[in-house]
């Protein structure tokens, strides 16, 4: 049995049979990180014997009738901005290099408590804030499809490490697209769910009116099984929400009869990449055939969304990154006298990108600018989610691109901040209106290189959400299982452009 | 360049954001907001009057809890993350010149 071509789900139902242990599985993992990890670099921190210990104990407990659970068993990599009890957490940046959290993230508990092990923690943007892992102080990731390019970001590196088999899913967390756009560089799925569905107590906070939690998998079963198991009401987050219907598994149906699909023109038109729009289509026609009633319409205020989210997210940056001063935690500057050293710390500490969005959120939020732009950010804010209230009086669901195009060549995306930024345009407005969205693979370029297709829900519908995507995936017979097949051979490894 | 960030805005952002940048960072710092600023100016074209601004998607108000302690004493794991500790408190660098 190749174990690194199951699924999550699969893979704790062979536990579960006796075809295989939950060490068998770890070990698995650690094998082909082994192989690969040298030239991806997915992970910051991998706790190998951690890991086999863990797995170890999650096999006994499974063997006793303690952990039936329908992840159970199976290794998970988590992002580096989820805090892990007694393991590293460095949000990929210099200011956090030797944190060990005395607490985990309540996604992370959650997980543990329904078996899930921990392999260790993925590479991403320092403190998420990127849209291609290269902001990370400790290198970049590539991706799994294609060495040469970037996996996307900011989960980049929880993403890549299933594309890579080095896992058999992940967390990821997703501000303004971080956890959609590298799923379809990648080509896997990844789900952003409603606002307040996962708790963010541990979540090292970015945006934290925007900051969700969510997973990064090969399958869209394995995604409701995922999301089952990691939302919760949480007291410790006071945006937690209570909701009683968690039971996503229960919307893995193959039916797309009468669901009513919408496609913003805006989302098709100027600035995206032909072969994306082609594999978009071809999906939405897929569903159509099957019974979904597809059409396109104005979703309007498109333009706005990235201005808004800069503005609102640099501003909540600037604020929550304050408490990274040298005192309680992460690097300390040599510099003499209090305020000398928090400068000294912060600028050493924090990289350019971090920089840059915290002297943006200070300045948009500073006495005589306050209104033009953060409060302006608030209005656009309120203007972005009514539209999306007047969309979904009409539609199930919203079909469009994940990202405008596929994964670009690593070294192609800093020189131009705003050229990054806009490769946000269809994911951050999910963002500021709070909504639920899934990407899944539909296609690869002529390159060879991942396609993702999006689904954007209202609050609460995320089981629209997976429905939807369950029948595209069953329908269209998309794999996202991992690579395993042999790498470059040594010295064919590729430059860093 | 419609927006242009001035020597004086840039170190009243210093000071806000407390960051120091050296002659070549900050050089870029300037540039990097002026661009930014032009892009973000394109809300403004945008007629907001009458929209109530909205910090929260949903229509959530304080939350509130009694304040019960459920955590043991964390005080050691805590304070193993300080750059520097002395008798189980924080040590700072001197708060007032002499």
């Amino acid at each position: 049995m190749e174990l690194l071509s199951l699924s999550a789900v699969e893979l704790s139902a062979a536990v579960k049979e006796g075809k295989t242990t939950a060490v068998e599985a770890m070990k698995a993992v650690l094998a082909r990180m082994e192989e690969t990890e040298d030239l991806y670099h997915c992970y910051l921190y991998a706790d190998r014997e951690g890991a086999l210990r863990r797995a170890q104990e999650t096999q006994e407990k499974m063997e006793k009738g303690e952990l039936t659970g329908p992840l159970a068993g199976v290794p998970v990599a988590v992002k580096d901005n989820l805090c892990t009890r007694g393991i590293p957490t460095t949000c990929a940046s210099k200011i956090l290099q030797n944190f060990v959290p005395a607490f985990s993230a309540e996604a992370v508990v959650n997980l543990e408590k329904a078996g899930a092990v921990l392999i260790g923690k993925t590479n991403m943007d320092e403190f998420a804030m990127g849209s291609t892992t290269e902001t990370s102080a400790f290198g970049v990731t590539r991706n799994p499809r294609n060495p040469d390019h970037v996996p996307g970001g900011s989960s980049g590196g929880s993403a890549a490490a299933v594309a890579a088999g080095e896992c058999f899913f992940a967390l990821g967390s997703d501000t303004g697209g971080s956890i959609r756009q590298p799923a379809s560089f990648c080509g896997v799925v990844g789900m952003k769910p409603t606002y307040g569905t996962v708790s963010r107590y541990g979540l090292v906070a970015y945006g934290s009116s925007l900051d969700q939690i969510g997973p990064l998998c090969k399958t869209v079963e394995d995604c409701a099984v995922i999301l089952e198991a990691i939302s919760s009401h949480d007291k410790k987050d006071s945006t937690s929400l209570e909701r009683k219907d968690t039971d996503f598994s229960s919307a893995l149906v193959k039916d797309v009869k009468g669901m009513r699909i919408g496609i913003p023109r805006d989302y098709l038109g100027a600035g995206l990449d032909g072969q994306v729009k082609d594999a978009v289509w071809k999906a939405a026609k897929l569903l159509e055939e099957n019974g979904a009633l597809v059409e396109e319409f104005d979703l309007s205020l498109v333009d706005y969304a990235i201005p808004a989210y800069y503005t609102i997210a640099c501003a909540e940056a600037s604020s929550n990154l304050e408490r990274f001063d040298g005192i309680k935690y992460g690097y300390r500057a040599d510099a003499q006298g209090l305020h000398r050293m928090y400068k000294a710390t912060r600028s050493q500490g924090f990289g350019p990108e971090v920089k840059r969005r915290i002297m943006l959120g200070s300045f948009v939020l500073s006495s005589g600018y306050y209104d033009a732009y953060y409060l302006k950010a608030l209005k656009v804010k309120a203007m972005i989610k009514h539209a999306f209230d007047a969309a979904f009086s009409q539609y199930d669901c919203i079909l469009g691109p994940a990202a405008p195009s596929t994964a670009p060549r690593l070294g192609e995306s800093l020189s131009d901040p705003i050229r990054m930024y806009l490769g946000d345009i269809y994911t951050i407005s999910a963002n500021l209106a709070g909504i639920p969205g899934i990407c899944i693979p539909c296609g690869e370029s002529e390159e060879g290189l991942p396609i993702g297709l999006q689904l954007l829900g209202d609050c609460f519908q995320e089981k629209k959400l997976i429905r939807a995507a369950y029948t595209y995936e069953q329908l269209a017979g998309v794999q996202s299982a991992p690579i395993v097949k042999p790498l470059p051979a040594k010295g064919e490894k590729t430059d860093v452009h | 360049m419609a927006n242009r960030i001035t020597d004086e805005m840039i170190d009243y952002v210093g000071i806000l954001a407390k960051l120091e940048l050296s002659g070549e960072e900050r050089e870029q710092a300037k540039e990097d907001m002026g661009k930014m600023l032009d892009y973000i100016d394109q809300m403004n074209r945008l007629d907001t009057s009458g929209i109530e601004p909205m910090p929260h998607v949903f229509p959530i108000q304080n939350v509130f809890r009694e304040d019960e302690v459920t955590n043991g004493d964390g005080t050691e794991e805590t304070l193993c993350n300080a750059p520097e500790t002395k008798n189980h408190m924080f040590v700072v660098p001197r708060t007032f010149e002499q």
